[in-house]
């Protein structure tokens, strides 16, 4: 299969396998993507996270039929936790979103966390970069918003829809550390349960407290199941939008995320170049021994192994 | 029942033989390092009457037919009249189902069983998208009041008791059962039988739901109520563990989690308006019948002794008849194995032993072939058989719960009704059944047990004989029933003629005013009846109310 | 690296008993794959380029309801106008013995009866994928 050619023509199989290629850090699949990268940065990039059982997929779902009305294109990445014992994973987030399936202007891809640091964070990255070639007017990125390393990847989103539903209790104030700033936008899903208005009230106080200059997230009613308030948080995204890109924050904000990216992958390069040093010439081993053996320092050592690199052109 | 005394001395007796018998393991231990039942209840060597020495004879077990029922819910029991014998069947069209029914009646069943085809049961007709390749395969294919009458063709509905295994559009084939009633002279109050109309369960294990829970509680309590003024002798539910035992759960689980969706059944209806001695009476239960004998037998016992306090504590039912727990079963399905299947025939006779030592009311045993196919007629008059043995033969339906007062059946009763308790108050926590079914949570603690049960099987921890124990080289068996694909183009057909025959204005009319309905707070049963007779479809009752009400989504945690 | 490998698990049709799918699915994940589930009612359609977008090795389905012979073929076929046919198709469920041969015909890979061990599916699956 000539995945370029496919993934330039509309074949979701080339977009599929293209995703495969760089979840399993396949190097021609690096080619690929630099190849098209001019064509990237048309897709409206929004996150979506939350507590378990918030009903994420649901919201996802509804926003992506609300955009397929409209006419366009939705590319949605649903990551699920991989079990860390066995490395495997039951992704089940599509079974809310069946009837997209078969409808062509959509794509769905289900990725586990494979446990690797940072490693699905640059998988995410890579399929968002696909969806993005292969012509999506929007791509949701649906994550379990407990970790950093989902923290991570919502990051590299546009727009982060958080959502909330009542009767959390104390998990709110656990999300709060630090995972409620990221959010754009609130969503309160199944707000006709009891508790729905002081769930409102906290998130409002939580941004009270959190004060930005020019730009309050709003929050959003929602009862996603029956597709209630679906278009004011289509609004509320359109809405952050227009702010990022009236205030010239939109620039900013990709740059940080670019310049993070560049860095990652700087690292990981210096990171396999020291792995491949190694194979000839054993320099870091015999540096750490010394480390061992106090002849030298941690500091002095990673200077040592600077040098080296250096001298072998690396 | 017994005095300290003779407790004590039975105590030191008991302490004794234990010093010997640890003697004797010490050389050659037990087969195995623990034994539990299903539920993981531990099996202890030897119960004696320790083990009961706080049993209240009068509070926890009574005599038959009284408070709280742990010994059967009737006086005489089977020395009155044997249970129901009842086989689930239909297949194919409504004139072949009709033929096995006749079959069926004339070699000496008792009561009709309905099985329905799976567009049947989630409401589309024969000619829908999804019904290709399902039309008449897991029962027969109902598609309008046409089929009804033709199933029913020269049975007397006032003679027979039918049991209809129907769940979210209940309303509409019972609305059809009324109807072909009124075509043959009988009333509906003459009306006897029992339809499945539980909904939970379908989201629990069974998966043949339609519409969300809140307007699927509607639909059936407005069956209780219609039914309670219309369809007096009707069974308007059937709370049904079968399904949840099938899909994996342990015994206590099946209690526990039947009995949590009765109580959200009581509990809807009541806060619709009625009153529980209005509808409880007409309650029914739906059990599983497995291999562990003595387990099942407790089980059932549980199960009644539990519901009962259930009714008069938690809903103050003022009538006797409110606190009784009588119920159908079937054996399990799960049981059988598709090696050797004659070694089917011997697991359905236990089954059938701890159904009839448990008390219930009314069976179904299964064929030895279906875990191959749908039972041939063949397979299903051996089944049929097995009960007729235990009835006539066995002896055990001569006196009234003959396992009453065995040291370890009292007490694996009261570890099996703890157990559901314990599970019925986290449930009631988590806001009830339906919250707890939205939350995944009751399916979770099913698929728990089933994993584990599975991975038991593979690790050799438990022998199924003829599959991990035992195993034969064998042919495939021949003569399987099976279903002509034809079907489906025959039913499309009728539906084609019906369509283009029946008074569509009329239809349509009817229609309308069930779509109208649906948004109110009417009672659905009237308007569903009238789009009956006026030949509109299943799939286009359905349709209607899918429009109004819209589709349950399925909850998944792995 | 090992990759993992990507099943979808899936329940074409209406038949809606789906303990023997959700038991697979856990040992497949216990057995370190990813499973992509997708529950129950799916059409043909569905499965097919569900399995296509999440680039699956392969196609796990389970059907109690006697649809096999209609719904399994169909899925094969689906894959086939999809230039997917190297998606490994494997199904189970009460499939009766005389049908299996017919099956088999239609490409699907391997019939799993009732009371087949979920070691025998896991092996067959990590010895047969992307050989077809």
């Amino acid at each position: 299969m000539d995945i370029k050619a496919g993934l330039l023509n509309n074949n979701k199989r080339a977009a599929a396998r293209l995703i495969t290629m760089l979840e399993n850090g396949i190097e021609e699949a690096l080619d690929i993507i630099k190849e098209c990268y001019h064509l990237t940065g048309h897709a409206r990039i929004v996150g979506i996270t939350g507590p378990p059982g918030a009903g994420k997929s649901t919201v996802t779902d509804k926003l992506a039929k609300a955009l397929r009305k409209e006419g366009l294109t939705v590319g949605i990445i649903a990551v699920d936790p991989t079990s860390p014992f066995t490395g495997g994973a039951i992704l089940g987030d599509r079974v809310r979103m069946s009837d997209l399936s078969t409808d062509p202007g959509v794509f769905i891809r289900s990725m586990g966390t494979r446990g690797a640091l940072g490693g699905l964070s640059k998988a995410a990255h890579g399929a968002v970069k696909v969806l993005d070639i292969f012509g999506m007017d929007y791509i949701f990125i649906e994550t379990v918003g407990v970790g950093q390393s989902e923290v991570d990847i919502v990051k590299l989103a546009d727009t982060v829809i958080m959502v909330m539903v009542p009767g959390l209790g104390d998990d709110i104030q656990a999300i709060k550390a630090g995972i409620m700033e990221i959010g754009d936008v609130f969503a309160v899903n199944k707000s006709d349960r009891d508790g729905a208005e002081r769930t409102a009230a906290e998130i409002e106080a939580m941004l009270d407290f959190n004060k930005q200059e020019d730009y309050r997230p709003s929050v959003v009613n929602l009862i996603a199941r029956d597709n209630v308030g679906v278009d004011k948080l289509l609004e509320a995204i359109e809405n952050h939008r227009a702010y990022l890109d009236a205030s010239g924050r939109y620039r900013s904000r990709k740059r940080d995320s670019l310049r993070t990216e560049v860095i990652e992958i700087f690292k990981e390069n210096v990171i396999r170049s020291v792995a491949r040093l190694e194979e000839d010439t054993n320099v870091l081993e015999e540096l750490t021994e010394s480390v061992l053996e106090r002849r030298i320092d941690p500091y002095t050592a990673a200077a040592r192994l600077m040098d080296s690199f250096t001298e072998n052109g690396v | 029942m017994f005095d300290k005394e003779k407790l004590g001395q039975i105590k030191e007796a008991r302490e004794k033989w234990e010093n010997g018998v640890s003697k004797t393991i010490s050389k050659q231990p037990e087969r195995k390092a623990a034994f539990k039942t299903s539920s993981g209840v531990e099996i202890k060597r030897l119960y004696t009457p320790e083990d009961v020495a706080d049993l209240d004879y009068n509070d926890r077990l009574s005599c038959p037919g009284e408070y709280p029922y742990t010994r059967g819910v009737q006086s005489t029991m089977y020395r009155g009249k044997f249970w129901t014998m009842r086989q689930y069947a239909g297949f194919a069209t409504a004139e072949e189902s009709n033929k096995r029914y006749k079959y069926l009646l004339e070699q000496g069943q008792t009561g009709l069983s309905v099985a329905f085809d799976l567009p049947t049961q989630i409401g589309y007709d024969s000619d829908h998208a999804l019904s290709e390749g399902e039309v008449g395969k897991v029962g027969v294919a109902i598609d309008s009041l046409k089929d009804m009458e033709i199933l029913f063709d020269g049975i007397p509905l006032d003679k027979v008791s039918t049991s209809m295994t129907i769940n979210a559009p209940a309303s509409v084939l019972l609305a059809m059962y009324i109807a072909v009633g009124e075509k043959q002279g009988v009333s509906s109050e003459q009306l006897s039988g029992t339809i499945q109309n539980d909904i939970l369960k379908e989201y629990i294990a069974r998966g043949t739901y339609i519409f969300p829970v809140e307007p699927s509680m509607r639909l059936i309590t407005n069956i209780f109520e219609y039914c309670s003024q219309q369809v007096p002798k009707w069974n308007t539910i059937s709370i049904s563990g079968y399904h949840i035992r099938e899909a994996g759960s342990t015994a206590a689980q099946e209690v526990a989690f039947t009995l949590a969706d009765g109580i959200a059944y009581v509990e809807a209806a009541v806060k619709a308006g009625l009153d529980v001695d209005d509808f409880a009476p007409r309650l029914s239960f739906f059990f599983n019948s497995h291999n562990d004998l003595l387990e099942e037998v407790s089980k059932f016992r549980a199960a009644r002794r539990l519901w009962a306090k259930i009714m008069k504590e938690r809903f103050h039912a003022k009538s006797v008849k409110s606190m009784m727990l009588r119920f159908h079963t079937q054996t399990g399905g799960s049981t059988l194995t598709a090696q050797q299947p004659d070694n089917n025939i011997v697991r359905v006779a236990i089954q059938t032993l701890a159904a009839v030592l448990g008390g219930t009311q009314s069976l179904h045993t299964n064929s030895k072939d279906e875990a191959l196919a749908l039972p041939t007629e063949d397979a299903v008059r051996i089944a049929l058989r097995t009960q007729q043995i235990v009835a006539y033969e066995s002896g055990v339906t001569e006196t009234i719960d003959p396992l009453a007062g065995s040291y370890y059946i009292e007490s694996l009763t009261d570890q099996i009704e703890g157990l559901a308790a314990a599970y019925i108050k986290k449930i009631d926590e988590l806001g009830g059944a339906a919250k707890a079914i939205e939350k995944g949570y009751i399916q979770k603690e099913i698929q728990d047990s089933a994993y584990a049960y599975q991975k038991e099987i593979e690790s050799g921890d438990r022998v199924v004989v003829g599959m991990n124990k035992f195993q034969v080289k064998e042919a495939a068996p021949k003569g399987l029933l099976r279903v002509d694909p034809v079907v489906g183009e025959l039913q499309k057909k009728k539906l084609e003629a019906l369509r283009a025959e029946r008074d569509n204005q009329k239809v349509e009319a009817a229609l309308e005013a069930l779509r109208n309905a649906a948004k109110s707070d009417d009672n659905l049963m009237p308007y569903i009846l009238d789009a009956v007779r006026a030949y509109g479809t299943l799939g286009e009752i359905c349709g209607v109310l899918r429009n109004v009400f819209g589709e349950y989504q399925q909850s998944i945690i792995l | 690296m090992e990759r993992p490998i990507r099943v979808v698990v899936a329940k074409p049709g209406l038949d809606g008993h789906d303990r023997g799918a959700k038991v697979v699915a856990r040992a497949l994940r216990d057995a370190g794959m990813e499973v992509i589930y997708t529950g129950l009612r799916q059409t043909p359609e569905q499965i097919v380029e569900t399995a296509i977008q999440e680039d699956a090795d392969c196609v796990a389905m389970s059907i109690l309801s006697g649809a096999h012979n209609h719904l399994f073929p169909k899925v094969v076929q689906l894959l086939k106008e999809k230039e997917a046919e190297d998606i490994l198709v494997v199904g189970g469920g009460v499939i009766p013995e005389d049908d299996i041969p017919g099956l088999l015909e239609a490409g699907i890979s391997a019939i799993f009866t009732p009371g087949t061990p979920t070691t025998v599916t896991i092996d067959f699956i990590r010895e047969n994928i992307r050989k077809k």
